[in-house]
């Protein structure tokens, strides 16, 4: 079903995924919008089931049931490639560089699948006026930037296909306290120069600050949902990490407000 | 109540990280205290720290009055301190009882006590039904019952289990739980236990201590840790933005 007005508010929809490895389900009966233009940061525990819902939705793991739509389009069935050149980008949680090449020729590799060279120089232009600073550092091994310096090249490689949704896989894992603000003001400049923007974060707080929207994953179910705010501020976010207080198949859902 | 494990202003860095930041623990004897903190805040570092499987930059461990810093694991082993691997660390082409008999020397490998003390370790665990099969077609689940019923062997006063609940099926945690419980009951085993599952550690055990960034940021009831701000900020991160 397609309705024009929900695939306009909506890059991506998510309708009862289940989705898993083995034996075993991850993901049950997971439903998320992502909203265009936004930022939804989805949150949750240790093994919530959040790196696996990446997963479904660049196409490295097929889900078992329920379907993902961009713009209304179902990507079952479609290899991880189809749904790149369909403009869902990944940056992964591990960091992904090519170490011994330079930071020019890792960013310029982003912009493979586009083939034409005129092409390509016309993205990194405009890659590098988003982040003059990485610009700066073109001819420097990938591998000698710091960690923090690192991600914000991986940002730029992605942002080479300029991407209808950007999936962010906890950008800020492994990095120092004091670099966090530096990887999460890219976030939002990305966002603000247009980029609708998954982000998976492990530090639940600075993510739901940054974010148009939230999302708290717990034991592979979607259990609160809001804007950044509303779930950030909701009183029972501690208690899906820390269990207690939310009683046991009580989902705890807020509307989404689209304005 | 006394203390019987102790780690006292552990400091260990791997490179340039710092695993464990000074950090002081204490198990109480006969206690089932969970330690549980957030992805890479240095828990199974603690472990191998204690059970000599890393070596401290600084700070010390005890067990009682002992100081075993830095001893090798077979020693902190024969000392009294028994472990499970986060992931198990079975041989999967050896049988279960096989499994059990590998600490034994091979002249008591052959006696009956030494089988029959496997045995009934196994059969309390609930897992004798399984001993002639190889352990490599045990259940996740299983493995985890196996390695417990391993370290029941060499009759551990401390016992430090690395998430026994990850990745196990709902009805094999339970009997998990109900084998710690009882063994601490009955046979007055002290646990330590690292576990990400917390409806599990709230519900089993009596303290629980929060490792943050390397440092006990908290230890006490369950119920008082759930609503601690410094394991709220541990857990939920604290905002970069000022």
């Amino acid at each position: 079903m397609m309705d024009r007005e929900t695939t306009g508010r909506f890059v991506l929809k998510i309708d009862d995924l289940t989705a898993g490895y083995g034996g075993g389900d991850v993901l049950r009966g997971v439903s998320l919008e992502v909203p265009t233009g936004g930022i939804t940061c989805v949150v949750g525990p240790n093994g919530a089931g959040k790196s696996t819902l990446m997963r479904c939705v660049s196409g490295l793991l097929r889900p078992r049931i329920g379907s993902i739509a961009l713009h209304g389009e179902p990507l079952a069935g479609k290899s991880p490639r189809d749904i790149l050149r369909l403009g869902v980008v990944q940056v992964p949680q591990n960091h992904s560089l090519f170490r011994d090449m330079t930071v020019w020729e890792n960013v310029e590799l982003g912009g493979y699948i586009l083939g034409e060279k005129k092409a390509i120089a016309k993205r990194i232009d405009a890659v590098f006026g988003l982040f003059p600073q990485i610009a700066q550092w073109r001819q420097q091994k990938a591998g000698s930037l710091s960690g923090g310096q690192q991600r914000l090249v991986e940002f730029a490689r992605a942002l080479m296909l300029e991407p209808t949704l950007l999936l962010l896989d906890e950008p800020s894992m492994g990095l120092a306290p004091k670099i966090l603000k530096t990887v999460f003001d890219a976030v939002r400049e990305m966002n603000a120069a247009g980029t609708t923007i998954l982000l998976v974060e492990q530090n639940a707080r600075a993510g739901l600050r940054l974010s148009s929207h939230g999302v708290v994953m717990e034991n592979g179910q979607v259990r609160l949902s809001g804007t950044g705010r509303e779930v950030l501020e909701h009183p029972e976010i501690g208690a899906l990490y820390l269990g207690g207080a939310v009683r046991e198949g009580l989902l705890v859902r807020l509307l989404v407000s689209h304005d | 109540m006394t203390t019987l494990l102790r780690t006292d202003g552990i400091t260990k860095s791997f490179g340039g990280v710092r695993a464990l930041d000074d950090c002081t623990l204490e198990v109480e004897e006969g206690s089932i205290t969970g330690l549980i903190g957030p992805n890479g805040s240095g828990k199974t570092t603690l472990f191998n720290v204690i059970t000599g499987y890393a070596k401290a930059d600084a700070g010390a461990v005890y067990l009682g009055d002992r100081r075993i810093t830095n001893t090798s694991p077979d020693k902190v082993f024969h000392a009294g301190i028994g472990r499970t691997f986060q992931l198990t660390r079975i041989f999967p082409t050896l049988t279960v009882l096989e499994n059990m008999l590998v600490p034994a020397s091979s002249a008591s490998r052959k006696a009956g006590g030494v089988r029959r003390k496997a045995m009934d370790q196994l059969e309390f665990v609930g897992i004798a039904g399984h001993h002639d099969q190889l352990a490599g077609t045990l259940s996740y689940g299983q493995r985890k019952l196996l390695e417990l019923a391993y370290v029941l062997v060499a009759d551990p006063a401390v016992i430090l289990l690395d998430e026994p609940a990850g990745g196990v099926n709902p009805t094999l945690i339970g009997q998990i739980a109900e084998r710690i419980a009882q063994l601490n009951a009955e046979r007055q085993k002290t646990f330590l236990i690292v576990e990400h599952n917390m409806e599990f550690v709230m519900g089993l055990c009596a303290r629980v201590a929060v490792l943050d960034a390397g440092s006990v940021v908290a230890s006490g009831p369950p119920d008082i840790i759930r609503t601690d701000p410094r394991v709220l900020d541990a857990y939920l991160g604290v905002d970069v933005d000022a």
